[in-house]
C-alpha cells in the first residue's frame, strides 16, 4: 500500500524552550491503523495538532496524499480529520447542525444523504435534532466522530479516543474504527491503553518524550520482542528447585506448585525438550503445561525503561 | 476561496441569533425607548434645537450608532471568544481555510446583526420623532462600514482576551467612553474649545458625525474626512488581524 501520511524530521518546541517533539520521521500507509502509544505528555497530541495544522512545527515536513500541510494546507488538509481528544462541542447546537457545520467548514457542498449516512453509522440520527447537551458523554463522543467524518476524509485521526470511557463503550469505539477501516479510511490512534492497541492496531508505534521509539507490524512486534513463557504444574508443590534445574531462565512460582520457563522464540532451540526431560529426570511429576505470550504492555514497559536509562 | 466554508459560518453565526431573536430585539428597541423618554422627553424638552433640528431627533443618529457598535463589538467578539474558550476552535485551525475567509464569515455575521438591530432602532425612532433622512444612500454607507469596522475590532479583542472579564473590558474602559463622548448626544460645537480640539482625537466623533450628516445635512467634521476615518478605521482593523493570523498570536501555538 502507498503511504498516504509522510512526516519527515518534524521538530516542535513550545515557546518557554520545551522540546514536545524532537524530529519525529514516520510514513503511514493507506488504510491501515495506526496506534501511537505512550504515556502522558509524550507528545503523541503535538504530533497529531502538527499534522492537523492546529500548532505549527519549528521544523519539518508533513504531507498528506502528497500535499504539504503548510504550502499546500487546502488540498492536505481536507483530506484530514481531527477527533480531539476533549469533548469540545457546542452546547446549544443540534446534532445535525453541528455535523452539517464541519461539512460546510471542510468546503463540502451540503449533502443531507451523507450527513445521514454518517450518522447512522454512528448511531446518532434518532439524536439528530437534539442539544448536545442533552447527550450522554459517550454520545458526545461520537459527534466529534461524526463532525470529523462529515467531510469525508481520507485519514482520521483520533486522539485518545477512549480515554476515560466505560468497557462497553469502548468496545463500541473499537468497532467504528474497523468499519471506517472497511470503509478504506485510514486511522491514526493514539492512546495510553495497551489493549486498545492490541485489539485494533495494525502498527504501533511507540512513542516518548518526544521521539518515536519504535514504528513496527503489530504482529511482528509481538514476536519479534514477545518472550514466550512455559508454566509447568507440578502435582504437588516443591520447596525449592532441584539443583540439576537451576538456570536464569527457569523459576520457581510463589506457592511452589509451577515452574516458570522463559524462552526466546527467536532462538534456534528453545530448550524445552531439554527441560522437560530434566524435570522427568528430576522426578517431578506435570500436572499441566500451558504457553503464554508476554503482551504488548511487558513490550512497552520494557522499551520506556530503556529509553529512560 | 472557500465560499462555501464562509457560508457555514455566516450561517452558524446567524443561526445562533435567531435562536434568540426575541431577546436580540425586545433589548435594543428597549433601551431605545428609555433613551427617548429620559434624553428625549425629559431633557430634551429644556435643550429645544440643537443646529436647527429638535433634540429628540438630533440624538437618534448617535443612539443607533452607541447600539451599532456596541453590538457590533460584542457580537464578534463573543463569535470568536466562545469558539476558542468550549474548545472547538480546534476545528477552525483544523479547516481548509484561511484568515480571510475565517474574518469574512465571523465579522459578515456579526456585522449583520448590528446592522440588523441598527435598523430596529431606527424604525423605533419614528415613532417618538419626526426625521427625515436626507442622504439614505450615504446613511446605509456610514451604517455598513460602522458595522463592519467595529466588528473587526470586536473579533480581535475576542481573538486577545483570556478570559470573560477581560472580553468585556475594552468595551468597558476604551468604546463605551468614545462613543459617549464621540457626539452621540450633542454636537461637538457645544463644547468648550479646548474640549473641542480634544475630541478631535476621537476617532468615533467623525463616525457619528458622517451618520448625522446622512439625516440632516450637518456635521461636525467635513463629511470627507468622516469617510476617511472609518475607511481607515477598517483598514486598520484588517491589517491587525491579518497580522493575528499570520503569526497564530493567541489562537495557534
Amino acid at each position: 500500500m502507498p503511504d498516504i501520511v509522510e512526516i519527515t524530521n518534524l521538530r516542535k518546541a513550545y515557546a518557554g524552550g520545551f522540546e514536545a517533539l524532537k524530529g519525529v520521521n514516520l510514513k503511514i500507509e493507506q488504510g491501515e491503523i495506526l496506534a501511537l502509544l505512550g504515556p502522558n505528555g509524550a507528545g503523541k497530541t503535538t504530533l497529531i495538532s502538527t499534522i492537523c495544522g492546529i500548532t505549527t512545527a519549528t521544523e519539518g515536513t508533513v504531507t498528506v496524499g502528497g500535499h504539504d500541510t503548510v504550502t499546500d494546507y487546502r488540498q492536505a488538509r481536507s483530506m484530514v480529520g481531527l477527533v480531539p481528544q476533549e469533548i469540545n462541542l457546542e452546547p446549544f447546537e443540534r446534532v445535525v447542525n453541528t455535523v452539517a457545520f464541519s461539512r460546510g467548514l471542510f468546503g463540502k457542498p451540503t449533502n443531507d444523504a451523507a450527513i445521514e449516512k454518517i450518522l447512522r453509522q454512528l448511531s446518532l440520527w434518532d439524536k439528530k435534532n437534539n442539544q448536545i447537551r442533552e447527550l450522554s458523554g459517550g454520545m458526545k463522543r461520537r459527534v466529534l466522530i461524526a463532525k470529523a467524518l462529515a467531510h469525508e476524509p481520507r485519514v482520521l485521526f483520533l486522539d485518545e479516543p477512549t480515554a476515560g470511557v466505560d468497557v462497553e463503550l469502548r468496545r463500541d469505539m473499537w468497532e467504528i474504527v474497523a468499519g471506517l477501516k472497511a470503509d478504506g479510511v485510514t486511522i491514526i490512534l493514539t492512546t495510553h491503553y495497551i489493549e486498545e492497541a492490541e485489539a485494533i492496531a495494525d502498527r504501533i508505534g511507540i512513542i516518548a518524550e518526544g521521539e518515536l521509539l519504535l514504528v513496527e507490524d503489530k504482529d511482528k512486534l509481538m514476536t519479534r520482542m514477545g518472550k514466550k513463557q512455559l508454566v509447568v504444574q507440578l502435582t504437588k508443590p516443591i520447596d525449592a528447585l532441584p539443583t540439576s534445574l537451576v538456570s536464569d531462565s527457569l523459576a520457581l512460582s510463589d506457592d511452589g506448585a509451577a515452574l516458570i520457563y522463559t524462552y526466546d522464540t527467536r532462538a534456534e532451540r528453545t530448550g524445552i525438550t531439554k527441560l522437560l526431560a530434566d524435570v522427568s529426570d528430576a522426578g517431578l511429576i506435570l500436572a499441566d503445561i500451558e504457553t503464554k505470550q508476554s503482551s504488548l504492555e511487558d513490550i512497552f514497559v520494557g522499551l520506556i525503561k530503556e529509553g529512560a536509562a | 476561496m472557500n465560499w462555501i466554508a464562509v457560508k457555514s459560518i455566516y450561517t452558524f453565526e446567524m443561526a445562533r441569533f435567531f435562536r434568540t431573536i426575541t431577546q436580540s430585539l425586545i433589548s435594543p428597541v428597549l433601551s431605545t425607548s428609555l433613551y427617548f423618554v429620559v434624553f428625549g422627553a425629559a431633557i430634551g424638552s429644556r435643550i429645544q434645537e440643537v443646529e436647527g433640528i429638535s433634540y429628540g431627533a438630533f440624538i437618534v443618529p448617535g443612539l443607533i450608532m452607541l447600539s451599532v457598535i456596541t453590538q457590533a463589538i460584542s457580537n464578534a467578539s463573543f463569535g470568536i471568544y466562545f469558539p476558542k474558550f468550549i474548545g472547538t476552535v480546534f476545528e477552525l485551525l483544523s479547516a481548509p481555510v484561511n484568515f480571510f475567509e475565517i474574518v469574512l464569515g465571523y465579522v459578515g455575521a456579526a456585522a449583520t446583526k448590528a446592522m440588523f438591530i441598527g435598523l430596529i432602532i431606527l424604525i423605533t425612532s419614528f415613532f417618538f420623532v419626526d426625521i427625515t433622512i436626507l442622504h439614505p444612500v450615504w446613511m446605509i454607507v456610514f451604517l455598513v462600514l460602522t458595522c463592519i469596522s467595529f466588528a473587526l475590532i470586536g473579533f480581535i479583542i475576542g481573538i486577545w482576551a483570556g478570559s470573560f472579564e477581560q472580553l468585556q473590558l475594552v468595551p468597558l474602559l476604551i468604546v463605551t467612553p468614545l462613543v459617549f463622548l464621540g457626539g452621540s448626544f450633542y454636537s461637538i460645537s457645544m463644547l468648550p474649545p479646548a474640549w473641542q480640539v480634544v475630541s478631535h482625537f476621537n476617532p468615533v466623533v467623525y463616525l457619528i458625525s458622517g451618520f448625522r450628516w446622512a439625516f440632516f445635512g450637518s456635521a461636525d467634521v467635513p463629511i470627507v474626512t468622516s469617510l476617511f476615518a472609518i475607511a481607515g478605521f477598517t483598514l486598520l482593523g484588517l491589517a491587525v488581524i491579518w497580522w493575528i493570523f499570520r503569526t497564530g498570536w493567541r489562537i495557534r501555538q
